[in-house]
């Protein structure tokens, strides 16, 4: 009985991998976006100018509070209210590298405070311009700092790609979704779907816990 | 934009949001309390010595922490009345967060017992404390003021997983949110009062946090 659903589930391989490569594109273009406003969020956030990085404060602890299924919803639907008509896969583009820049931008702000002042103040002292700093002397340090807790935001960004499939995106998520409705074997098509899931971000995980137990050596 | 909010019909559906936001109160307490118990017990297989005991621990852990919650909720949701288990949503909802949440507050607990340093369960040992002596005078008090923000971060994450649970048709408060969207056509209003909703529980529990880390935070150790 367990072989032949197995064979019926593995005979939709097509939707199955079809599934695993948009899981992988999504997560992926996020994770750039993502990271390229979340470093500029960070910055600001951890900046000078107090109103600026109060606003955006508010912002990011919008995203922060809601659940991401909501975002997706507001992204999905009031974005077309204001003349924003995105497609599915735009609109999870839009839901899921807007989530990854607050929750990154936070990590880089915590990052930056992290370095010590004396370091800054070294970079002044030798003449550098404020962006020469930023970019040769605390960046770089912060990055080391939160390279772990990146890593571990990036395990998150793919895991919740999986809840862009409620607006009708075909993900792995989805692949499942749809492959049960006609083999009702509900075990082991979401095994099937986790193992999935497990591969591809589990190598992430075990990366993230190296890195810190190699940083945390770092400034014993 | 809001400028074209229509509060009327908000306030009209004002009891189904409520009554969703209890739900979502009450979906969220139950869980975390599964989860805290599942935690513990898979923290404390973990630390143990025993490897047969520590590889499901292990397995369950990393299982949970590798997989998206969705795919777990419908694994639950489409497996268990394979194996005839038939039970309502509500259940399988409050199932598949606590398992995904203890997975979290096992690892959370772990590295606060760790984080205890070696010489404060030594400097027990010299005085003569027994093994639970140490424990209960030593390394819980310290392991739990640096546990308990975390723990609270960690639940801000479960009531926003929640939300989830309105895919498997329980009625919470995206669900209820969605109420208006469906119903009146006016996803914007149900949206709002969605996100409302959750602002408040986000801040409640930010805020204990905040509090919790102010009074109890170890001199020197952040």
């Amino acid at each position: 009985m367990f072989w032949f659903y197995l064979e019926r589930v593995l005979g939709y391989w097509p939707v199955l991998l079809k599934g695993l490569g948009m899981t992988i594109g999504l997560s992926l273009l996020s994770l750039v976006i993502g990271v390229a406003i979340g470093f500029a969020f960070g910055i600001i956030r951890a900046g000078r100018n107090r109103w600026l990085s109060r606003a955006l404060g508010l912002y990011i602890d919008l995203f922060r509070a809601t659940p991401f299924l909501v975002q997706v919803f507001i992204v999905f639907f009031i974005l077309p209210v204001i003349g924003i008509e995105l497609s599915a896969f735009a609109a999870g583009v839009v839901a899921l590298s807007n989530m990854a820049a607050c929750f990154i931008g936070e990590i880089v702000a915590a990052g930056l405070k992290a370095v010590p002042a004396g370091q800054r103040e070294a970079a002044l002292a030798s003449g550098m311009t404020r962006a020469q700093q930023m970019r040769l002397v605390v960046m770089p340090q912060a990055v080391r700092i939160i390279t772990p807790s990146l890593v571990g935001q990036f395990v998150l960004l793919i895991k919740d790609s999986s809840v862009v499939s409620a607006i009708g995106l075909l993900d792995l998520t989805r692949a499942g979704w749809l492959i049960v409705q006609s083999v009702p074997n509900g075990l082991l098509v979401f095994g099937i779907i986790g193992i999935g899931y497990f591969i591809i971000c589990y190598p992430l995980i075990w990366l993230s816990r190296r890195l810190e137990r190699r940083s945390q050596a770092a400034f014993l | 934009m809001l400028g074209g909010l229509n509060t009327r019909v908000m306030m009209e559906y004002l009891p189904e949001i409520w009554q969703g936001f209890l739900a979502t109160l009450f979906l969220s307490a139950a869980s975390f309390a599964g989860a805290m118990v599942l935690g513990v017990i898979a923290c404390a297989l973990t630390i143990q010595p025993l490897r047969w005991l520590r590889a499901p621990a292990v397995v369950y852990v990393d299982a949970i922490r590798a997989t998206p919650l969705l795919a777990q909720l419908y694994f639950l949701y489409f497996g268990l009345p394979r194996l005839g288990v038939v039970l309502p949503e509500m259940m399988i909802g409050i199932i598949a967060l606590s398992l995904n949440s203890g997975a979290y507050m096992a690892e959370i607990i772990r590295s606060g017992i760790l984080s205890i340093p070696r010489g404060q369960v030594e400097a027990g040992m010299s005085t003569g404390l027994s093994y639970l002596q140490r424990m209960r005078l030593i390394v819980l008090p310290q392991a739990l003021r640096t546990t308990v923000s975390p723990v609270i971060g960690q639940t801000i994450v479960l009531v926003k997983d929640s939300s989830l649970l309105s895919l498997i048709s329980v009625v919470e408060l995206t669900r209820a949110g969605q109420r208006i969207a469906i119903d009146r056509f006016m996803p914007v209003e149900g949206l709002v009062a969605t996100a409302l909703g959750y602002l408040v529980l986000y801040y409640a529990l930010k805020s204990a946090a905040g509090a919790w880390q102010v009074r109890n935070s170890i001199p020197g150790r952040g």
